[in-house]
């Protein structure tokens, strides 16, 4: 693959660093961002939809990897809900979801079909929904 | 969306309703009720409810032992929610055994701010722990884990159930609180143990050797302790043999669902006549104590 | 060192029949200008991508493996309640991690990728996470001054050009704001207990501070890419600003809690309106980047160990995905 190759040291080549890397200063340069092959056997992603309480929506509220639907709801709960009571959880594979394309083509994703819908978003969930 | 440019707005003071666990030591049981029913023994309440706090209480700080290190993610987040319900519910019934009877909690120094609930969790030698030894040992690996787990939850939570009745409201209370968590928790093992069970022949090899690890231990969780014997003549507690049948059978489908056999191996015996509800526990539990301990111990007047 | 992932795209078109790249960027950059939102199906320059692709990776990797130094901590926490917030704030992390992986993901690169690209040490973590915790009040102390560096590094984030990224950024705050008042409340407590307790306070803080300074990066003369990152939206103020509004906002802390900062050249400077403070050891920063802090080695070999010794468990739940889907059909 055509990642960017590390500096030799394993460091970053330059002293280049950026603090907007969330949780502190990471390096600019050496780091490889391309896209590879998805690794063979990963769980595949599931998208997740919440009803905060009931006479809302479900609502997308971010997404997940479970290896089967199941799980994937079993994983919903814990992760984005921390198993709120009466709270009805949605769960469906991504690449399940069939998107309204834009207009323009799309030079960067049409080719890899199976990360179009890759999709995860964070919409806000209602304020009497805990933990959210 | 809120104002994320003042996330330091309020740090010195302000609305405390956002935070996560309050902002000082806040008594677990705090606005409840914790009168002791006609013709209950308050001793053998706090015996019978240090028996299930201790339980929750050291199987919550193995299962902790998986942050960071669970085999992705999103069971990282699974296994730290069971073990904070069992945290939560290990709380409730420390503080529920202190209100009802003050003499099980350690005498600290003069003083000491300690509130009850850590005096008896961190300044109580092993003998003092009431839990049964299925909780103590370290897991070897996430198949152990899960055996574990599935025997565990079934257990404890036929005992819920019916703890729900129990003419203690306080304990009342809590079990029906906990119903509904050990009831994830249980539903969460099973579907693992299943999917080991079937998964690769690495999972069956290493679930099976799991299961053979921690079904010795399964017998002492059904033998009656006076105190539990107690407990279910007085109607606040339950006699644990009363669940064995229940158990063995919820046990039986999931093993034969997964296809799996009753290890063919012996009952880890007592010591002497007594076991983990007599004090009488693994080697694991003096080595998890002294870690769990050490820092509450060494600032006996300390603050958290 | 970017430009080749478009060519080795399989089936990609040829450039005949791609859209005009100068009206997509012009149309990029006018989103860009009324401060709207790139979604993850617009076109966006490659360049973008991959420094978006950089920037949330790593940012995931910083929460994973900060779970490390607390965790370190959970099962001598000293007291039931702390011991509670303590896993629950680890949790959070491990939640942190999987919403930006996600957020990573609609670029085009997994979660399993990242991983790698982390435990090979080809992506790196924020440095301050390879300092050890060595009481507990770094605890309380990474909670104060780790997280409330990482807030003011995080909420501008919030903003950021990038709509999946904006949204992780979003919950991420909202948990980051509780963990760093659980910090503070964690010393300010301690604070108010023994001497000891005091004495660990004021220890901790004197081996974190300079960590926590580093945290915002290199002064801004050293950092090239800022510029166009900062035009973009995806990054909103410079190394130094944040470092300047993290300091200005701690010294009131400090003396709240009673403790204090240790640096000697740390003064208000009435004319500038800020405090005025000692730089870092930056060449200690640079050493620990490259692999030379203390517990580099170890924080890489957890996960490791976590993430190859957990693949027998991924790979039965997909073995009985298949069998079951196979048995249904």
């Amino acid at each position: 693959m055509s990642d960017g190759a590390p500096a030799p040291d394993g460091g970053p080549a330059e002293k280049d660093f950026n603090a907007g890397g969330g949780h502190g200063a990471v390096p600019l340069e050496g780091v490889p961002t391309a896209i590879g092959e998805a690794p063979q056997g990963e769980w595949p992603l599931y998208e997740v939809f919440v009803r905060g309480k009931r006479g809302l929506n479900h609502v997308h509220v971010g997404s997940l990897h479970a290896a089967d639907d199941q799980m994937a709801v079993r994983h919903a709960r814990d992760v984005y809900t921390r198993r709120n009571e009466g709270v009805s959880i949605w769960v469906v594979r991504s690449s399940e979801v069939t998107a309204s394309s834009p207009d323009e083509k799309d030079p960067l994703f049409a080719p890899a079909g199976d990360k179009v819908y890759r999709h995860p978003t964070f919409y806000d969930i209602p304020d009497d929904v805990p933990h959210m | 969306m809120t104002d994320h440019d003042n996330a330091y707005e309020g740090l010195l003071g302000g609305d405390d309703s956002q935070w996560a666990f309050g902002t000082d030591f806040e008594d677990p049981l705090a606005g409840v009720d914790t009168t002791i029913a006609d013709g209950v023994d308050p001793a053998g309440l706090a015996a019978y409810c240090l028996m299930l706090g201790d339980d929750a209480l050291v199987y919550s700080h193995r299962l902790s032992q998986w942050a960071s290190n669970a085999p992705d993610l999103e069971d990282d987040i699974a296994l730290a929610n069971i073990a904070l319900d069992l945290l939560g519910q290990a709380r409730l019934l420390l503080a529920r055994a202190a209100a009802a009877d003050p003499t099980v909690v350690p005498v600290l120094p003069e003083g000491s701010p300690v509130p009850a609930e850590d005096a008896l969790a961190f300044f109580r030698d092993e003998a003092g722990f009431r839990n049964v030894r299925l909780v103590e040992p370290e897991d070897a690996d996430f198949g152990v884990t899960v055996a574990r787990l599935l025997l565990f939850s079934t257990y404890r939570l036929a005992l819920l159930e019916r703890l729900r009745s129990s003419n203690d409201t306080v304990l009342a209370a809590i079990a029906t609180k906990g119903v509904k968590e050990v009831a994830y928790h249980r539903d969460y093992a099973a579907r693992w143990f299943l999917t080991l069970a079937q998964g690769t022949d690495e999972s069956r090899r290493r679930l099976l050797a799991g299961l053979a690890v921690v079904w010795p231990l399964r017998a002492e969780l059904f033998e009656t302790h006076p105190v539990e014997a107690t407990a279910a003549e007085e109607a606040f507690g339950v006699d644990p043999a009363v669940v064995a049948d229940e158990v063995d059978l919820l046990l039986e489908q999931v093993l034969s669902v997964s296809g799996v056999e009753r290890p063919d191996v012996r009952p880890t015996g007592p010591l002497g006549r007594g076991a983990g509800r007599d004090g009488r526990h693994t080697e694991a539990m003096g080595r998890m104590l002294a870690e769990m301990q050490v820092v509450a111990r060494a600032h006996p007047q300390g603050r958290w | 060192m970017t430009a080749q992932t478009q060519e080795t795209r399989p089936g990609d078109e040829g450039p005949d029949e791609r859209p005009d790249e100068a009206a997509l960027l012009a149309a990029f950059d006018a989103t860009i200008a009324r401060h709207d939102r790139i979604e993850p199906r617009d076109w966006m320059p490659e360049k973008y991508r991959s420094t978006l692709v950089r920037q949330i990776a790593q940012h995931a990797h910083s929460e994973i493996i900060g779970m490390q130094p607390e965790g370190n901590w959970i099962t001598r926490a000293p007291s039931l309640r702390r011991k509670a917030i303590l896993l629950a704030k680890v949790q959070d992390e491990a939640g942190h991690g999987l919403y930006l992986y996600s957020a990573c993901e609609t670029l085009g690169v997994s979660r399993q990728e990242l991983t790698l690209k982390l435990i090979e040490g080809r992506q790196k973590y924020s440095s301050i996470f390879n300092y050890p915790t060595l009481s507990y009040a770094d605890v309380g102390t990474i909670g104060w001054l780790v997280d409330g560096a990482a807030i003011c590094n995080q909420v501008p984030l919030c903003r950021t050009s990038y709509g999946p990224y904006g949204r992780a950024m979003i919950r991420v705050c909202k948990e980051e704001s509780f963990h760093q008042r659980q910090g503070f409340e964690l010393l300010s407590t301690m604070m108010r207990g023994t001497e000891a307790q005091r004495a660990m306070v004021q220890e901790s803080v004197d081996r974190f501070w300079w960590p926590a300074l580093m945290m915002f990066g290199p002064p801004d003369d050293d950092s090239p890419n800022t510029e166009q990152s900062m035009a973009w939206g995806i990054k909103r103020d410079t190394n130094d600003e944040l470092r300047q509004k993290f300091v200005d906002m701690s010294v009131p802390q400090a003396a709240a809690l009673g403790v204090t900062l240790p640096d000697a050249g740390l003064v208000w400077n009435a004319e500038r309106g800020h405090h005025d403070f000692t730089q870092p050891d930056w060449e200690e920063f640079y050493a620990v980047v490259k692999g030379s802090g203390p517990c580099n080695a170890q924080r890489i070999a957890h996960r490791r160990r976590a993430h190859e010794d957990g693949a027998w468990v991924r790979d039965a739940a997909t073995a009985f995905a298949r069998t079951q889907q196979e048995t249904a059909s």
